[in-house]
């Protein structure tokens, strides 16, 4: 039997988008070591329905296994908890001891707005996606296997900086609220691609100038974007952002 | 044309511009010291090196021109980005730390703005003391120039010039110690395999021009202007 032990919370807790929110204390005295965050989380709020005094704490998740980019959070300050090339549902109690206070606050930035709680929206990513985030295919009967060859170190890197899960946690951890890592990895994996070359000026363009328009800042190589992001994408997508940036600029590329 | 303005305007744009002038402020501070150690060379060396360059008439100002550009522009964008960061984060966390690893959130990354605004405000000082500073006119080779060695000499002397100057050069190699790497990697040079090494020569680049620096008011002040290398 896994030992049981208490740690006490402090809680972002806010009613609407435009509400003021605040920090609030709770203590969990029945916490395991083999629960993910998310599942302490849970156990929290069947304590505050049981006590019925409150909304239980609202917080993102899906897949719980760390593929799906949903849940987010900030723990004790650092996007996703302690733990490198993890997120919040693959981090588990037995990261923390007995008489631990762990703060727990959204993903803040101007670009991703509380909902409720610990709920942004991070739909400024879609619309970063939206704008160029494809490349264009011949729909109908299906192309034939193997029939473009890409060099396999190419695969394997496009495939590096397509296993962004659009988290956000990147923004979250700027000093600065830049969007540059996620969307330099997804310009990174399409743009190296040959079905990605035909737009590549194109979408890097736009999808640049759609990061800028969201409101999140400027990128000032700070790279901690690098130290909290889940699945480790390097910030040489973003030196590669601004290079085929400039490029397509030079060539007078307009969107 | 239109469109290269219009980018130049944008996220990355600045940030180029950015590493650009950085890089160009760095060359001009390399050939500075390497101009100030002159006062280490023969007794008239330096007087005939600020003979030398202030001959060199309109090439003069127009060097002197691009540099007041370049130091004007990459000011006004960093204090822009600064600005900009705060409406990004309305709402800062009650509890923030970095995560470490790869990060290259440090004391010097931290402070750019501050380290950045104390370097301004320094220039200015700098200029009046030295560029504009009234000098004693001797002959040197059959002309006359400026005697700046004794103004360097003789305003060192002053440990409020001293000991000032060294703090502020401390500051330049804190400076540069994140800003030599921020802009070759803003200048997309940033590669996985080049990327540490880019750091660490950033890093050594930094002492090498605070302790450079910082080496001659200390020299001057504490040989009392006579020391052996001054002679």
């Amino acid at each position: 039997m896994a030992e049981e032990f208490s740690i006490h919370l402090k809680v972002w807790r806010q009613e609407g988008p435009d509400q003021p929110g605040k920090l609030v204390d709770y203590t969990l005295n029945n916490v395991n070591e083999h629960m993910s965050f998310l599942e302490m989380l849970d156990v929290l709020n069947e304590q505050i329905v049981a006590e019925g005094k409150e909304d239980p704490v609202e917080f993102d998740y899906d897949c719980r296994e760390g593929i799906c980019g949903s849940c987010n959070l900030v723990i004790n300050g650092r996007a996703h908890g302690p733990k490198a090339m993890t997120c919040t549902c693959q981090l588990h109690m037995r990261n923390y001891s007995d008489g631990d206070t762990i703060v727990v606050e959204p993903f803040r930035a101007k670009a991703f707005p509380v909902i409720k709680d610990l709920v942004v929206d991070r739909s400024a990513f879609d619309r970063i996606v939206e704008v160029g985030g494809y490349v264009s295919i011949k729909t109908g009967s299906a192309p034939d296997a193997n029939s473009i060859p890409i060099d396999k170190s190419v695969a394997d890197t496009a495939f590096d900086y397509a296993t962004c899960i659009g988290c956000g946690a990147c923004v979250a951890a700027c000093p600065n609220s830049s969007a540059s890592l996620f969307t330099g990895a997804k310009l990174a994996h399409l743009n190296r691609l040959p079905q990605g070359e035909p737009e590549r000026k194109k979408r890097t363009i736009a999808m640049v100038e759609q990061m800028e328009e969201e409101g999140f800042g400027d990128c000032s190589n700070y790279a901690e974007c690098e130290a909290v992001c889940p699945k480790g994408i390097s910030i040489s997508a973003i030196a590669e952002m601004r290079r085929n940036y400039m490029k397509a600029a030079l060539a007078g590329e307009e969107v | 044309m239109a469109s290269l303005l219009k980018a130049l305007k944008s996220q990355v744009g600045r940030k180029i511009l950015t590493g650009i002038t950085g890089i160009g402020l760095i060359i001009f501070i390399i050939t500075h010291l390497l101009g100030n150690l002159q006062l280490f060379g023969d007794a008239q060396a330096f007087n005939e090196y600020t003979y030398a360059l202030e001959s060199l008439g309109w090439i003069l100002y127009v060097l002197e021109a691009g540099l007041v550009f370049a130091f004007l522009l990459h000011a006004y964008l960093g204090i822009s980005i600064w600005w900009k960061r705060r409406k990004a984060r309305p709402e800062g966390y009650s509890k923030y730390q970095s995560k470490g690893g790869p990060s290259h959130q440090t004391w010097a990354s931290k402070s750019m703005i501050v380290t950045g605004i104390v370097l301004l405000v320094f220039l200015v000082f700098h200029l009046d003391t030295f560029k504009f500073g009234a000098t004693e006119t001797i002959m040197l080779n059959g002309h006359e120039a400026r005697d700046l060695k004794a103004l360097v000499i003789n305003t060192f002397l002053n440990p409020l010039y001293a000991f000032g100057y060294t703090a502020v050069m401390i500051l330049l190699g804190f400076h540069l110690g994140h800003g030599f790497w921020s802009a070759f990697t803003s200048l997309s040079m940033k590669h996985n395999q080049y990327s540490a090494l880019i750091y660490t020569v950033g890093i050594i680049f930094a002492v090498l021009m605070a302790v450079g620096f910082l080496f001659i008011p200390l020299y001057i002040y504490f040989t009392g202007g006579q020391g052996a290398l001054l002679v």
